[in-house]
């Protein structure tokens, strides 16, 4: 369990950040570049003292501490391996400094990978290989927390897609929390269970990623007009000839754009409320692939427009124009079918397992 | 011409004998001063920073013949900290190789610590700051990652301190005099030559010794720069 309140002013910008992480689980620090994100990983890994606060780790008040004895391994997002070490001495660095050395070599260079890269020199590894070394580096000097400072920041599409389920099993594999810092959603989407939103240095909300990413303060952090929905989903199965996955999900069944995972797969689909069409009844004759059949929970005036909450056996957000709500007539406990796209449904394979709801 | 230079005077050996000893031995007694207070200039804010920062270049710009002098009035048997020396452990710099050699490592000092404070400034101090997060403590880091990062310039500090001993003349004729077997270093042997009449070839001799031993230590560091900057980089 950690637990962090932390203030500090840096010129104009004022850090008042609050929040608390538990379990083996990856929580995501989200905010976009500005929001103070490095900062309270600096403070936390105790590289800056706060002007005040204390920050709290698994019963131990690390407030005061240096950070050679505050146990947080940190991966940083451009690796900062030792230049004059081997790969081996680079993971050794930690390894041989740890008190009590919870997790083994073997295990950590078989799982990363790295069993051909042990002699080379941080100077002649890929971008990717570089910071598979740097978890590993962290990894091995056991910490009682791993805080990945936008680890992929620095990486293409493809080694990025290469690295994320490394990281998304990492946590409960060693039991252990991870604070995963990024400004991508999708990233967060797919490794994180839970997140802190944290904006001009402050914390908006934290919570479970489905419902903090359902939050108008996050689509405003995101860079969002419109809401999110976030849906748990499992894949049930594939249709090749129509090209398509069926993800059983709360409300029933969806189908999206054909995805390489095999059924069973937990994933989280994530719906922009700008991309909802709302009708009474169902509507034959449409290319919509999905007609979710829901009531309305409520309806908040958002800027211009009216966002409409559904219950489709979880929440969805749709947003309409005043106008179309007054001709659907829409008010709270009314039965509605949301109409959804395939094609405006990103799906994300989710490292944490669907829950039933 | 070779044969002619290869032939070494007893006089030459001793020289050159002298001049390696008293340079090594200044620079090595110098070097973990000359590594403590780069790092403080590097690296620490304290009062009387700009001070101390003077008084270490002082040897650079004072004429080195004032350098001696003052060894002479501070280190002498007479002076303050040298008749200390003296009277507790009978050591004695004056008139000695050790004189010539504390006389050197003083004018080279500059040299020494402003090589390895521009390298210490220019070490990643993310890198120290991994170093730190994986478990080292500040003096770990600096023994592991700080230290091994700057050789390069410790390296070039070194070597620019070596040759500038080699060629101190000023301050090693003052305060530790000509004394044959003690302090007649190659460019206090040249000196004396330059006064004697007939001397010339001696004097040209000991000139290209000089310059050999000067090319000689200039291959050498690049050969080692060479070597460091493969180890460092990978």
């Amino acid at each position: 369990m950690l637990s962090v309140r932390v203030a500090k002013r840096f010129g104009e910008f004022q850090l008042d950040a609050a929040f608390e992480i538990g379990g083996p689980k990856i929580t995501a620090l989200f905010g976009r570049s500005g929001a103070g994100k490095s900062s309270v990983v600096r403070l936390l890994a105790g590289l800056e003292r706060p002007d005040s606060g204390a920050v709290r780790l698994g019963g131990r008040e690390l407030t005061g501490l240096p950070a050679h004895k505050r146990r947080i391994g940190l991966v940083f997002q451009d690796g900062r391996l030792l230049p004059h070490y081997s790969v081996r001495g680079n993971l050794l660095f930690g390894f041989e400094r740890a008190a009590e050395p919870l997790i083994a070599f073997d295990e950590v260079v078989a799982l990363l990978g790295l069993e051909r890269l042990l002699s080379r020199r941080p100077g002649t590894l890929s971008g990717g290989e570089k910071q598979r070394v740097a978890i590993g580096r962290a990894l091995l000097s056991s910490p009682q927390l791993l805080v990945m400072d936008e680890p992929l920041a620095a990486l293409d599409g493809a080694r990025k897609a290469e690295l994320l389920p490394y990281i998304a099993g990492l946590a409960e594999r060693f039991h252990l929390p991870i604070l995963y810092v990024s400004h991508d959603p999708e990233e967060i989407l797919r490794i994180a269970s839970h997140m802190v939103l944290l904006d001009a240095g402050r914390v908006l909300a934290e919570g479970e990623v489905e419902q903090v990413m359902s939050r108008p303060e996050f689509a405003a952090a995101a860079g969002s007009r419109s809401l999110l929905s976030v849906l748990v989903a499992v894949v049930e199965g594939h249709d090749a000839e129509r090209r398509t996955t069926c993800l059983s999900f709360a409300g029933g069944k969806m189908a999206v754009p054909l995805l390489d995972l095999p059924a069973g797969s937990a994933v989280r689909a994530q719906i922009k409320a700008d991309h909802v069409i709302l009708a009474r009844g169902l509507v034959p004759g449409l290319s919509v692939r999905n007609q979710l059949p829901g009531r309305v929970v409520a309806l908040t005036p958002m800027g211009g427009m009216i966002d409409v909450l559904l219950d489709v056996g979880c929440p969805l957000h749709a947003e309409l124009t005043y106008e179309s709500c007054r001709e659907l007539q829409l008010a709270p406990g009314m039965a509605v079918t949301a109409l959804v796209k395939s094609a405006a449904i990103l799906t994300a394979l989710s490292a944490t397992p669907a829950r039933p709801r | 011409m070779v044969l002619w230079m290869l032939e070494l005077s007893p006089l030459e050996i001793e020289a050159l004998r002298l001049s390696l000893l008293v340079s090594s031995c200044a620079v090595a007694c110098s070097l973990p001063f000359g590594i403590l207070l780069a790092w403080l200039l590097a690296r620490r804010d304290f009062p009387g920073k700009v001070l101390l920062d003077g008084l270490v270049h002082l040897p650079l710009v004072l004429p080195p013949v004032a350098v001696g002098y003052l060894l002479l009035a501070g280190m002498g048997r007479q002076g303050l900290i040298g008749g200390w020396l003296y009277r507790s452990f009978g050591v004695s710099f004056v008139f000695s190789w050790k004189g010539a050699a504390l006389a050197s490592a003083v004018m080279a000092f500059p040299l020494l610590v402003r090589a390895i404070r521009l390298s210490l400034e220019n070490v990643d101090r993310g890198i120290e700051a991994a170093a730190a997060t994986l478990g080292a403590s500040p003096f770990d880091v600096f023994l592991r990652v700080t230290l091994p990062l700057s050789l390069p310039g410790v390296l070039a500090g070194v070597i620019l301190a070596f040759a500038r001993s080699l060629s101190e003349f000023g301050a090693t004729i003052t305060f530790a005099a000509n004394i044959p077997g003690q302090t007649r270093t190659l460019p206090v042997a040249l000196y004396g030559v330059t006064q004697t009449a007939g001397g010339d070839a001696e004097a040209m001799r000991l000139c290209l010794i000089s310059i050999g031993l000067a090319l000689a230590t200039l291959v050498a560091s690049d050969l080692l720069a060479r070597r460091l900057d493969r180890r460092l980089k990978g």
